[in-house]
């Protein structure tokens, strides 16, 4: 019985992906270049990247969506009950090498992050990059027994996890003065996408983390 | 070409392996593997972007975060049978 059962679903998952293939290979041409669009309107947008070009200027809705969903989701997260409410035991004392490879690793960590950011205007690289690096030296701190678990995120941390979103949003409504929303005059528009994406950069680093920190409650131990 | 054919190998392998592995730490640590092995590919397939997000999300902060959930598992099956 258990073996007919996994012989149809296989073979059924096995339709599925040859329809699948099949669809995609008869798949008209696209009818609009979009590469080549890009390409001729990248003198306007501000940066010699074309991918941060289109996530933050072309398509900076998408983007701003974007950030809007994973701060819905950290507060998700913040609003589960704790296991404990008085668990402000410190994390586990970690082992001494951890914590000094992480104590020098962290500089390092910053300094890519920094790079990162910057050359997301002309190469590979930019806020979501650079605020995951940030986000993943938050992380190793917390392993090394440096960072304890947020609790209760106090009121400077609250502000730096909205921090980007507000800030991108008051880019997004003040543009729309003379313009559309998030349509950057083309004089200002790099300095306004550097600005929106290092205020990113942080608010992303908080929240990335945040899903891992406001997760892991030492509490709870055997 | 070669090392194309190479890496596609490795990623159904490691793919395979991480849904089918009874044991869960063997299946997040091929999550990792794989997610891995496809920010190279992301890169051969000229998307450095996407290459390094996959990289630092996809590999590093959900497999620090299954991780952490297993060992939340662990200690919960060793409170319930001590």
């Amino acid at each position: 019985m258990k073996t007919l059962l996994t012989t149809t679903v296989l073979l059924l998952a096995g339709v599925l992906g040859v329809a699948l293939g099949w669809s995609m290979l008869d798949l008209p041409a696209a009818a609009l270049q979009l590469p080549a669009e890009v390409k001729t309107q990248l003198g306007v947008s501000g940066v010699t990247h074309p991918v941060t070009a289109v996530l933050l200027n072309f398509r900076g809705y998408d983007t701003l969506l974007e950030i809007a969903v994973l701060l819905l989701a950290l507060l998700a997260i913040l609003v589960l009950p704790q296991a404990t409410p008085g668990g402000d035991r410190g994390p586990a004392p970690a082992n001494p090498m951890l914590q000094s490879v992480a104590r020098l690793l962290t500089p390092l960590m910053l300094l890519v992050a920094g790079y990162v950011l910057w050359a997301g205007a002309h190469r590979p690289g930019g806020a979501f990059q650079a605020g995951a690096v940030l986000a993943g030296a938050g992380v190793l701190l917390h392993l090394a027994g440096l960072l304890p678990p947020w609790a209760s995120p106090g009121r400077a941390l609250r502000v730096g996890l909205a921090f980007g979103l507000l800030v991108f949003i008051a880019v997004a409504a003040a543009v729309m003065l003379q313009g559309n929303l998030l349509q950057y005059p083309p004089a200002w528009a790099g300095a306004l996408i550097l600005l929106v994406e290092a205020c990113l950069t942080v608010s992303l680093a908080l929240v990335l983390a945040g899903l891992y920190l406001a997760l892991t409650d030492t509490s709870v131990q055997q | 070409m070669i090392f194309d054919l190479l890496l596609v190998t490795a990623l159904l392998v490691s793919a395979v392996h991480a849904l089918s592995t009874p044991d869960l730490f063997r299946a997040v640590v091929l999550f990792i593997v794989f997610g891995l092995l496809m920010a190279l590919a992301w890169a051969r397939l000229n998307a450095p972007d996407i290459a390094l997000a996959e990289a630092a999300i996809g590999a590093g902060l959900t497999g620090a975060l299954l991780l952490d959930a297993l060992g939340h598992l662990h200690r919960k099956r060793r409170e319930r049978s001590p």
